[in-house]
């Protein structure tokens, strides 16, 4: 009976990419006219399986993938996201798709504009139709009012806040006459509470006139307020498909983050434990710091650093957990203050940064982190040589300074002998190495400063298993026999409650809350989405 | 109020550079000695000779390609058909209807090719057309100087070369003044001739026409964003390549006119310096590499070829020397390019930071909620 009223049927889907599996037997069903809210950490699938069934390319230049959907009964394999949209489904994406220099109007109809024909297009092709502005602003503001927004369909986008922007996108995907079911990937992200609340009544109105609607949020109660049913994926499997009712929060939170209980047994206490219940031995301290790193941006961020911990820094993408290393490294502009070693340490200033002994391995391995084009002895050297002076042979009283090639193959060779860089000798290119290795690379020239604060954004991103086990066995060991104090910034939760004392979890650009690591799996999803602050003496203050 | 101010400045910035000018050709009037209906008379005939070019430039700067310094591509064909009218023989507007006809294929199929490479050059459009050019002009003189009078032959021997092939360097034009003279009428000792302002009329009007269509939408919206239009399924590169097709066919009518109103044609070089002028025209104007409007380019050309017309006469008085101001010349073109190309990615930049600020004024202070 209720097949009758299905429209959307995934089937057993599953994709690998280069034998990396992102999504396994994945199946659940959409009903007509319903808000099925999709849940999941960076990395679950969730767009993996969105690229799927728009049919974007990629999935088809790597190799197709397994299981069927199914739209009203009919299987589907689009071949590119035109079909998709011929279908009648609709995708508003992360990133504005709107022409700045266009009107409201005139973004909502892009491409589908009402046309006049005349003497000229008949006789010379239906693009030169003109264009009928009155028919397009009415188009325009019919679709505006279904959403139950006030936007003047006149005003120029580049003119307009955020909010409306996110609106326009709607409108556009529901003015498609024969539209029949509506993917919004995280729309609220960029939405004030007031304009959200909007959005999530607005996305009711229509279902109510039965166009189906894929909602993907990290804002929990969003989910449990505006859905009809709750699909959760974590690391390419669905973990739960229910009913929204009944479902709080905090049990979202939990299917979300949540490992196999066996696996958080293997958080490991450390012996070194004395070092870090030293509370009043601080090493670096971030008051009101603010970052405009794009994509990544940090509002007001203030945390302490016990001399001789391991500090875990984690959150969702895009919260802004990677622009707090780049921020305290002077790579984007800086706000607020920063203490160092008890002393003030200069805001955007490289530089000063590395001479003090702070080192960074940074997210970006390929364009920040290598010289791609110069060997590995070179790498690992250049930034002790070039800060601290060190592989140089001084004559003169040091007016002219040469590169000590033996030092520098010696601390090489000591590199790739610990950290086990896979290579043919010192002299290849980095750029040959694997990702894993070049990785590798890049810690070694972080520990050749012999920094005393040592920063690490995503240190096991996009490397395999084997070489993950070493990064993260290298920077404890660095931790343990030189007492470097390390933060690590890692979208990986699982990583972080392995190796660190503490946990920070960002959120909107601010630390919501710091965890042991052994903290409930719950909390953690529950500060990853934004839903409660923790504070220092661990009330919890609920944010929405 | 602060909207206010805002709009004031954008007003002035967009006007700044034809104000520019219009106070050096003030100053520089007087200095010439040059008597005002000679002026009048003159400038009216560098807009019936020039304006054509410059509005051939308008649509790939829509379509966010920058100037078309690949409008030589054009001018060759004009050249081209003019040069096959002289040697039949044809005459007056006729002559110049036909050569239109004759070289109007040429100019799509060279506007389609430049298209075709401007797609493999995104960003870097307008060194890539200028180069375009360039490389044309080498393939143009060969077909002039050994295909014409040998592989095809030539009716009138006078136009040759003595050795018997090629194109002589200079040719007149028989069809000289063609569309001038129709409908020339003289208002208080200034010659007017309203055919060709007519026929400049039309192009301004399928200009306006144009933009109204859903292909003048289209290319707008890849000016803008290309990304964002070919998402939207607007086929991208295919309005590039039609846009440039228009404006080299555009330049090539533009070239005919030009040449119609010398009456003589420079047969090797004389389109080299066509692309140069109509952009410096069209910035002077007001106009930049990312908008440019109808009154832009009138109003750059008459404002450019009033200062081409004083400037030497102006410097001749001051310094006695007529060389002078031929070299202005020269280096006010050339410059305002530079200073046009330098000031839009300048203001670019300035933009994006301009962003970037106000950003971060919401991150600091973030509004009560």
């Amino acid at each position: 009976m209720s097949n009758e009223n299905i429209l959307l049927r995934v089937d057993g889907v599953g994709k690998e990419y280069d034998g990396n599996r992102v999504l396994k037997d994945v199946n659940f069903t959409l009903e007509k006219g319903k808000i099925l809210g999709l849940v999941g950490e960076n990395g679950a699938g969730k767009s993996t399986l969105m690229k799927i069934l728009f049919g974007m390319n990629v999935i088809a230049e790597t190799g197709g993938y397994e299981g069927s959907i199914y739209l009203n009964g009919e299987m589907i394999n689009f071949k590119d996201p035109v079909d998709a949209l011929k279908a009648g489904i609709g995708m508003v994406h992360q990133e504005f798709s709107l022409i700045p220099g266009f009107t409201t109007a005139e973004n909502i109809l892009l491409n589908m504009e009402k046309t006049k024909s005349s003497v000229l297009s008949r006789l010379l092709g239906k693009r030169l139709e003109t264009i009928n502005m009155p028919e397009i602003r009415r188009s325009a503001q019919k679709a505006i009012d279904t959403l139950g927004v006030n936007i003047n369909t006149e005003t120029l986008v580049s003119e307009m806040p955020v909010g409306h922007k996110q609106f326009i996108e709607i409108a556009r995907e529901i003015d498609r006459d024969d539209v029949k079911l509506i993917v919004l990937d995280e729309p609220t992200a960029v939405l004030t509470e007031s304009e959200a609340e909007i959005l999530l009544h607005a996305m009711r109105k229509l279902a109510d006139s039965g166009i189906s609607i894929i909602f993907i949020s990290h804002r929990l109660h969003e989910i449990t307020s505006a859905c009809d049913k709750i699909v959760v994926l974590r690391d390419g499997v669905v973990i739960v498909e229910k009913p929204a009712e009944g479902v709080n929060i905090r049990q979202i939170a939990e299917w979300m983050v949540g490992r196999e209980i066996e696996k958080t047994a293997e958080v490991i206490h450390r012996d070194v434990e004395t070092q870090t219940q030293k509370n009043d031995d601080i090493i670096f301290e971030a008051k009101n710091l603010w970052v405009d790193m794009p994509g990544e941006t940090v509002r007001n961020v203030n945390f302490k650093v016990r001399r001789g911990e391991i500090l875990g820094i984690g959150g969702l993408a895009g919260q802004g957990k990677l622009g707090i290393p780049n921020g305290i490294m002077g790579l984007f502009e800086t706000g607020g203050s920063m203490i160092f070693n008890g002393k003030p340490l200069a805001i955007n200033n490289t530089l000063e940064a590395l001479k003090e002994g702070i080192a960074f391995v940074s997210e970006d391995r390929r364009g920040v982190g290598l010289l791609l084009d110069e060997p590995i002895d070179w790498n690992i050297a250049f930034n002790a040589m070039q800060v601290q002076n060190k592989f140089l042979k001084r004559y003169l009283n040091g007016l002219i300074s040469f590169r000590d090639e033996k030092a520098m193959k010696t601390v090489a060779q000591k590199y790739i002998n610990e950290l086990e860089i896979r290579c043919t000798s010192e002299k290849q290119l980095s750029r040959n190495l694997s990702g894993g290795n070049q990785q590798k690379v890049c810690l070694a020239k972080a520990f050749a400063m012999n920094p005393s604060l040592l920063l690490v954004s995503e240190p096991t991103r996009g490397i395999d298993v084997g070489a993950k086990k070493l990064v993260l066995d290298a920077l404890r060991k660095d931790n343990e026999e030189n007492g470097t104090t390390v933060i690590i910034i890692s979208s990986e939760l699982e990583e972080l409650r392995s190796v660190c004392d503490r946990i920070a979890i960002v959120c909107e650009g601010q630390i919501f809350g710091i965890l042991p690591p052994e903290a409930e799996i719950a909390d953690y999803g529950m500060l990853m989405a934004g839903e409660y602050k923790i504070s220092e003496g661990g009330d919890k203050q609920w944010q929405r | 109020m602060n909207m206010d101010k805002n709009k004031m400045g954008k007003l002035l910035t967009a006007s700044a550079v034809p104000m520019l000018f219009l106070i050096i050709c003030l100053f520089a009037i007087p200095l010439s000695q040059f008597s005002g209906s000679y002026l009048l008379n003159n400038i009216v005939t560098r807009l019936v000779r020039n304006s054509f070019l410059v509005l051939a430039l308008l649509l790939p700067v829509m379509a966010g390609m920058g100037i078309n310094f690949g409008m030589v591509l054009g001018a060759m064909a004009g050249q081209i058909g003019l040069i096959f009218i002289t040697d039949w023989g044809v005459e007056g507007a006729l002559g110049l209807i036909l050569a239109a006809i004759i070289s109007t294929p040429i100019a799509m199929v060279l506007g389609y090719f430049g298209g075709r490479v401007l797609n493999r050059a995104k960003g870097r459009e307008m060194i890539t057309s200028m180069m375009l050019g360039l490389f044309i002009s080498g393939i143009y003189q060969f077909f002039l100087l050994y295909v014409c009078g040998s592989l095809i032959p030539f009716k009138t021997p006078g136009m040759l070369l003595s050795r018997g092939y090629g194109v002589r360097n200079a040719l007149t034009l028989n069809v000289a003044k063609g569309f001038d003279k129709l409908l020339f009428i003289k208002i208080g000792g200034v010659g007017i001739p309203v055919g060709t302002f007519m026929i400049i009329g039309l192009i301004c009007l399928f200009t306006v026409w144009f933009r109204k269509t859903k292909l003048g939408q289209d290319m707008r919206a890849v000016g803008q964003d290309m990304h964002v239009a070919s998402t939207a399924g607007i086929a991208m590169e295919k309005t590039r390549i039609q846009s440039i097709m228009i404006s080299t066919v555009l330049a090539c009518y533009g070239q005919i006119i030009y040449l119609q109103n010398i009456g003589t044609l420079n047969t090797y070089n004389g389109a080299d310096q066509a692309a140069l002028f109509a952009a410096a025209a069209l910035l002077v104007g007001g106009a930049t590499v990312s908008k440019a409007t109808i009154p832009n380019a009138i109003i750059g050309t008459a404002l450019f070829h009033l200062m081409f017309l004083v400037m030497p006469m102006a410097g001749k008085y001051i310094t006695g020397q007529a060389m002078l101001g031929e070299y202005f010349r020269m280096f006010a073109s050339y410059g305002v390019v530079t200073l046009a190309l330098v000031l839009h990615s300048w203001k670019r930049q300035k933009d994006k930071d301009m962003d970037r600020s106000q950003f971060r004024i919401a991150v600091i202070n973030p509004p009560e909620s």
